[in-house]
């Protein structure tokens, strides 16, 4: 059977507790999970009261402020804090998203509780190893694929063309949607996911792309493809907004209209 | 234990089977067909429930449509299990092993079981099975 429950070694026990300050203003407490590679203690569950009219209003802010002021050794990635790069994603509250976009007061219930993006490996605090996820997508050769001789100028394409790849251009491999997919969970070996799938629809369908037949054939496999099952987790919680789920639809559509 | 295999080889592993169309359009094939199938097979049901066995076989013999739409019910119906069921095999079932017995099992039982079932209407509605 799958993995349902962790293994021994992976079990999330309580932590530290880290009291507000005197003379907090606003206290909320933060939930986070926290890993060492270099100890041999299991995961815990570190709180933090945090004063939050100190900092910000992201929960981003709040990683900042925690790690500023109050706990040096807590690990996250991030870089643009404009939801640009990707690079803060992360399970707030139960829901995947990017922690600089989502504002802590947006966290229903009293306390927040955040953890690395599900079902991934954890190398450290909420830094998921990211390596398969960016693997996958480099699979599916996000390039353009041409046989004709370059042009002395750009490819060319119409407006109506450029459209559509509004809606799938905009991914920035957040992997917010891959790690909130059960099939993804189940079978991230060998299911490529939404993200990577998603990027594939947007080279399938570039105009100027010559390897459309190439890439269905690499992608028409009941376990790379055929294990979404629509069950729309991806489409929920895009941070961007879009739509995976559509996307592989149109794939399947695709792979249909070679044959029917 | 550590892989050295770099994660580019992992996820494109054996590559891709090439095929899975087929599969997928069987589905929504059988899903379809099963609409009507199951509509009239309720009725039928409700009718032969409240008849006796001498009925029942009556109702069989009595006209070309009635055993063929039954044979067509349970052929389809069993297919449409037998891919679902696989897709659940397939997703939650880890260990190779497992998985290829258990899609054995998948197939045979259905199969059996269905043909079981087609030979029984056969049975009634050619020979009369008094």
């Amino acid at each position: 059977m799958v993995q349902l429950v962790l293994p021994k070694n992976s079990r999330v026990q309580k932590g530290k507790h880290h009291a507000a300050p005197a003379g907090a203003k606003k206290v909320k407490t933060f939930k986070i999970y926290r890993y060492d590679p270099e100890g041999t203690e299991n995961p815990r569950w570190d709180t933090y009261d945090v004063d939050v009219e100190a900092c910000g209003p992201m929960v981003l802010d709040v990683l900042i402020h925690i790690k500023n002021d109050i706990d040096p050794t807590l690990s996250f990635r991030r870089s643009c804090r404009e939801g640009v790069c990707g690079s803060c994603a992360m399970n707030i509250g139960g829901r995947n998203t990017l922690a600089c976009t989502h504002g802590h007061e947006e966290v229903p219930g009293k306390d927040c509780q955040i953890s690395p993006l599900p079902h991934m490996p954890v190398i450290k605090d909420l830094i998921p190893d990211m390596s398969m996820f960016y693997a996958q997508y480099a699979s599916i050769e996000p390039w353009l694929h041409t046989t004709t001789p370059e042009p002395q100028t750009e490819w060319r394409q119409s407006p109506e063309d450029r459209e559509k790849l509004d809606g799938l251009y905009e991914c920035i491999l957040c992997a917010c949607c891959s790690t909130s997919c059960p099939s993804y969970w189940w079978n991230g070996d060998k299911y490529l996911g939404p993200a990577a799938l998603l990027h594939a629809y947007r080279w399938l369908i570039d105009s100027r792309d010559e390897a459309t037949g190439d890439r269905l054939d690499e992608l028409e496999d009941p376990f790379k493809l055929y294990r979404c099952h629509t069950i729309m987790n991806c489409a929920q919680v895009c941070p961007k907004g879009l739509n995976p789920a559509k996307a592989i639809g149109e794939i399947k559509k695709m792979l249909v209209d070679r044959v029917v | 234990m550590a892989s050295y295999r770099t994660p580019l080889g992992r996820a494109r592993g054996l590559g891709a089977a090439k095929h899975g169309v087929g599969a997928w359009i069987a589905e929504r094939v059988t899903a379809v067909a099963l609409v009507p199938l199951v509509i009239w097979a309720v009725f039928a049901g409700l009718r032969l429930a409240a008849t006796d066995y001498y009925g029942a076989v009556e109702w069989l013999t009595s006209s070309a449509l009635n055993p063929v739409l039954m044979g067509l019910f349970v052929v389809v119906g069993f297919m449409h299990m037998h891919a679902g069921l696989r897709v659940v095999i397939e997703d939650y079932i880890e260990k190779h092993l497992t998985r290829a017995g258990l899609l054995l099992l998948n197939l045979f039982v259905c199969s059996l079981v269905g043909a079981l079932a087609v030979f029984s209407i056969l049975k009634v509605a050619l020979g009369g099975a008094y």
